[in-house]
């Protein structure tokens, strides 16, 4: 009994000791644990892989570096499911500047191995002020509310943009997010231009994006880590999603654990203080 | 393994390791890597914000849209009345620029977020309710849930009685509901670390993970 | 008063009622206005950056001059700030320029640092305050264990019982997101759009008036 009370009292190092082994281990020692698809993932890589080369696909990536583990393996397998499909792809940071540090180079390196030729294939609009502002007046004239690329290099100057008037001409909006963002290209895009939205945000926000998946706001939803697996698994390409669900796993074990015996610690000390 | 031979690696390194030396207590080592966050963090926003806002959405189309371009002097003018907010005595002039951006961004919400937040959240509720599987276990479940949920919020009645009851439905559902995103977060903070961990292992000590 | 109060507000309501009609009024000047709206209000938008900025250097030069406690690490932020700057202006902001690695390799890296230490408290906080003390706090926790099971790959090789026809951890978390949490979520965002919606309207009509601060 009294071994019971004390779990109540283990040291807080203990716990970041344990946690650390949980995530460091399955790096070395891998299962090769299978990951199983979620509806919500498979439609957004249904609607990507419906597209032809002629389509343009939007992704902002609408976050900053404390969020980049969850959002850039995303990044990666949405980008590269364009590329291998010839899809256009624009990249910008509507709502976030910080993530211009983020998906530039990762852009300009996943150009580089797919042979991608920028301003024809692709093009990388960085941020601008603004934010929900940019996402109405893209919906009247694209090139006017950019005006510019990250490169300073005009919208009309580029084939990629050149004929891009507004959202008639993106076929999807992927917004990958660890904030709010994806709400904002509801109200602003959805609502008014029925512009087709998918959205990628961190486990954190996953949960509450449900009602708009259901109402059709949303065509997909990648949730966190796990979504970007999932997707890396439908692309055939598995990359930091994917290898990093074992360690997932094994954390998510550690701290079940710790639950039970924060609870059974809690119950004895109940207990014993009663008698 | 091959360690990483890139300097800017190990820099990387060294302020990841100092941030994890705050789990022990905070030092001045977590001080300094905190500092150089805020630094270059604004650094980065300062550069990006004059290029790509002031130079390439203000500054270009004011020289080339000709008087188009010319009318965008008058927004700058507001634009500067907020700077007022600097100077207490003139702050007042940030006033005329908040109430523009303020009123019509409240227009402008109105009625987009009656639409995307009210009206087509309650169509999507509207679910035939049959005898099968669905009808019972998702359709059901969403409507009860939803008005329960509802009357839960709604505090100018009190909770007694059958409003009661129904109020009790929906803190069951809003309890199952923060389960569902308290097992995300911290499936969300450990990825965080995976994050971390991976960057170590594989860009500095050079693991071939996949 | 007039004219630090009155035109204000004025402004705000006028504003404000001009856009929420202009919605339900698709006409070229409607449309115009709308455009006009938008260019300007990105162009204002812009020059609130400098606020932004001005309270940085403020805050930190104020530190320096007086030599306030920790001001040594107010020093260091203001010369990486003064260091991107000058990277910038010296090897522009493509991605390989030394402004671009100083921001991956140190301010990226340490914000996600900063962010992982998250993952130590929850687990800390997990054991410590996560407490089955009633029923409802039993479900929510519960709930949370299916998520942290079911949302990961291992949840579906401990399902054994799906031998026996049952649903996996998986597709039971899956219900979960897709059913009870979704119908929690949806009475959240239906008070919080009616939360919006009056905010609005009390912005309009100048009843809520705090966005101009003190007098």
């Amino acid at each position: 009994m009294d071994f019971l009370a004390k779990l109540e009292k283990v040291d807080r190092r203990i716990i970041y000791l344990i946690i650390t082994v949980a995530v460091v281990l399955p790096f070395f020692f891998r299962m090769g644990l299978p990951i199983t698809i979620s509806p919500e993932v498979k439609s957004v890589y249904d609607y990507i892989d419906g597209l032809t080369p002629s389509d343009c696909v939007f992704i902002s990536g609408d976050y900053d570096p404390q969020v980049d583990a969850e959002l850039s393996p995303m990044f990666d397998a949405i980008v590269r499911h364009c590329f291998e499909k010839n899809v256009k792809v624009i990249v910008a940071n509507v709502f976030n500047l910080q993530g211009i540090g983020l998906v530039e180079p990762r852009l300009k390196k996943l150009a580089e191995e797919y042979h991608k030729v920028y301003g024809v294939d692709y093009a990388f609009l960085g941020w601008k002020i603004g934010g929900s502002l940019l996402i109405m007046g893209m919906g009247e004239s694209f090139k006017k509310t950019w005006e510019t690329d990250y490169y300073g290099t005009r919208l009309g100057d580029m084939p990629i943009t050149r004929n891009i008037r507004n959202y008639d001409d993106i076929s999807l909006v992927a917004d990958l997010t660890g904030g709010g963002a994806y709400n904002a290209w509801i109200v602003y895009a959805y609502v008014q231009y029925h512009q087709k939205i998918a959205a990628g945000i961190t486990a954190v926000m996953a949960a509450d994006a449900y009602p708009q998946l259901q109402a059709g706001q949303l065509i997909g939803l990648l949730g966190g880590l796990r979504g970007a697996a999932e997707y890396e698994q439908l692309i055939k390409h598995p990359a930091l999603g994917s290898v990093g669900m074992e360690a997932q796993s094994w954390a998510h074990i550690a701290i079940i654990l710790f639950i039970i015996l924060g609870n059974i610690g809690y119950y004895a000390v109940k207990r014993k203080n009663k008698k | 393994m091959h360690w990483s031979t890139d300097i800017w690696v190990w820099i990387a390194v060294f302020f990841t390791l100092s941030v994890y030396t705050f789990l022990w207590k905070d030092n001045p080592l977590y001080k300094f890597a905190e500092s150089v966050t805020v630094g270059i963090g604004m650094g980065f926003g300062v550069v990006q914000w004059w290029n790509l806002s002031v130079v390439d959405r203000f500054w270009v189309p004011l020289t080339t849209r000709g008087t188009i371009g010319l009318v965008l002097i008058i927004p700058a003018i507001m634009g500067l009345m907020m700077v007022t907010r600097i100077v207490p005595r003139f702050a007042w002039m940030s006033r005329y620029a908040l109430a523009f951006s303020i009123g019509a961004g409240s227009g402008f919400m109105l009625p987009r977020a009656i639409q995307a937040s009210i009206l087509q959240q309650l169509y999507a509720t509207m679910l035939p309710i049959n005898i099968s599987w669905t009808g019972l276990m998702v359709n059901l479940f969403i409507v009860v849930g939803t008005l329960a949920g509802l009357i839960y919020f709604f505090f100018s009645k009190e909770h007694k009685g059958v409003f009661g009851g129904i109020a009790n439905i929906g803190i069951w559902f809003l309890m199952v509901g923060f389960g569902a995103t308290f097992g995300y977060t911290v499936m969300a903070r450990l990825s965080l670390l995976i994050g971390r961990v991976l960057f170590i292992l594989r860009d500095f000590l050079g693991m071939h993970l996949f | 008063m007039f004219w630090k109060k009155k035109v204000p507000l004025l402004i705000v309501f006028i504003m404000g009622f001009v856009m929420a009609v202009q919605y339900f009024v698709p006409s070229d000047f409607s449309k115009k206005f709308y455009d006009t709206y938008i260019d300007w209000a990105i162009v204002i938008g812009i020059f609130g950056g400098v606020l932004g900025f001005f309270s940085f250097f403020r805050v930190h030069i104020h530190k320096v001059s007086k030599q306030a406690p920790n001001w040594q690490f107010s020093l260091i932020s203001i010369l990486c700030a003064l260091l991107m700057i000058i990277a910038a202006l010296l090897g522009g902001r493509g991605s390989g320029s030394l402004f671009m690695k100083l921001f991956l390799y140190t301010s990226a890296a340490i914000n996600a640092t900063v962010f992982s230490l998250l993952a130590f408290y929850i687990s800390s906080a997990a054991y410590r305050a996560f407490r089955a003390r009633s029923t409802q706090a039993l479900a929510l926790l519960l709930a949370a264990v299916i998520m942290m099971l079911g949302r990961v790959p291992i949840g579906d090789s401990i399902s054994f019982w799906t031998a026996w026809g049952w649903p996996s951890i998986n597709e039971i978390s899956q219900w979960i997101l897709n059913v009870p949490n979704l119908a929690a979520k949806r009475a959240i965002i239906l008070g919080v759009g009616l939360g919006s919606l009056l905010m609005s309207l009390k912005i309009i009509l100048g009843i809520e008036r705090t966005y101009l601060g003190s007098e």
